[in-house]
């Protein structure tokens, strides 16, 4: 900690936290509540593959994806100093939980890249 | 209510006992008495050898801090009554060394609450002649909360980093430093940014939140620190640009 690094983790994890927080109760709303029991219509799947090509829907997603990924990478790294006090293993829990974010964000990436 | 209580106090005299014990005592019950009040009752009328700081009585001293049933709190404001039906365990406050009892030691956070110059910094001091340095409410209201601080210590033994971390800054005194950098007459916030974005400082904070929920002055060291953690990272962005502070 106090590595130069540190304020550029924290300023994605911060970004992670507050995507989670606002948009992820949206979502668990909608898809989770809403629409399984009926208050609101579901939307045809035409009208959602339509929306999901677009540009911005795919930065929103990746957005949405990537961002928490890093904040529970960060989050759970110090779960795993503090909380299970295995510190001396930093080397193995950075390159874990940052990398485990890294390739979540990349897999999401390719696979948003790649909607037909 | 009940005639007597009963207080299982911690008792260690690091020189000659190699780890403290619980020593049981029974004291009158009484509505309006706090721990402290207890406390006194047995250092008066049970056992003398008792060893505890106390002075105020009424929450601005800060000196009586211990642990009561495992909770730092300022003795005297904890009620008997609310912790019925006993036995009340009281311990010194934890991660601190003791020096005998329910006394510890705090020369650590001094020594820490030094390095973070908790007092106001100017680059020039302006001639006597003309007058005060002035500051509208707003201005006060900025740092005033975290004035209020009175180093009673029951946030470093709330802390669960300071226990893992003893080098660990720590929320009083971050919150201290974040009450002059908060203050419109001070210049200092840039001689205590090394120390406070440095190695022990507040990076070594994850947000428990504990140091904020036992402040018995509602001081909220914890926001003081994810206040402090932005101005760090903001200074730290503006590094980056060409012509950025460095």
């Amino acid at each position: 900690m106090g590595r130069p690094i540190t304020p550029f983790l924290w300023l994605l994890f911060s970004v992670g936290g507050t995507v989670s927080a606002l948009l992820f109760p949206v979502h668990l709303f909608l898809t989770g509540l809403a629409i399984p029991l009926g208050w609101i219509d579901p939307p045809r799947y035409e009208a959602l593959i339509g929306l999901l090509r677009h540009p911005i829907t795919r930065l929103y997603l990746f957005v949405i994806i990537a961002f928490p990924l890093v904040h529970w990478a960060h989050r759970f790294r110090y779960t795993l100093y503090d909380g299970l006090q295995i510190k001396h293993l930093t080397a193995l829990i950075v390159v874990f939980c940052y990398g485990a974010a890294l390739v979540g964000s990349a897999a999401a990436a390719y696979l948003l890249w790649n909607i037909p | 209510m009940p005639a007597t209580v009963a207080l299982a106090v911690a008792r260690y005299r690091p020189e000659e006992e190699p780890a403290p014990t619980l020593q049981t005592y029974e004291v009158p019950f009484r509505e309006d008495w706090v721990v402290l009040d207890a406390l006194n009752y047995i250092k008066d009328r049970l056992d003398g050898s008792l060893s505890f700081r106390w002075s105020c009585r009424m929450g601005v001293c800060g000196s009586c801090g211990m642990k009561v049933n495992g909770t730092p709190v300022l003795t005297c404001a904890a009620f008997l009554s609310e912790h019925l039906p006993g036995p009340i365990r009281v311990e010194p406050l934890d991660y601190f060394p003791v020096v005998r009892d329910l006394v510890v030691d705090l020369s650590d956070f001094m020594r820490k609450l030094k390095k973070v110059k908790p007092w106001i910094l100017r680059e020039e001091e302006k001639p006597l002649a003309e007058g005060e340095y002035r500051q509208t409410p707003d201005q006060l209201d900025a740092y005033k909360q975290f004035s209020m601080c009175i180093n009673c210590m029951l946030c470093y033994s709330a802390c669960p980093i300071y226990g893992l971390e003893p080098s660990f800054i720590g929320p009083a005194a971050i919150a201290l430093a974040q009450r002059y950098n908060m203050d419109s007459r001070d210049q200092g916030a840039r001689e205590r940014l090394e120390i406070l974005s440095g190695y022990d400082g507040i990076w070594q904070c994850t947000f428990v939140g504990e140091c904020t929920k036992v402040c018995p002055k509602n001081v909220d060291p914890a926001g003081a620190i994810q206040q402090y953690k932005l101005t760090s990272a903001v200074h730290w962005l503006k590094t980056l640009l060409p012509w950025g502070a460095r």
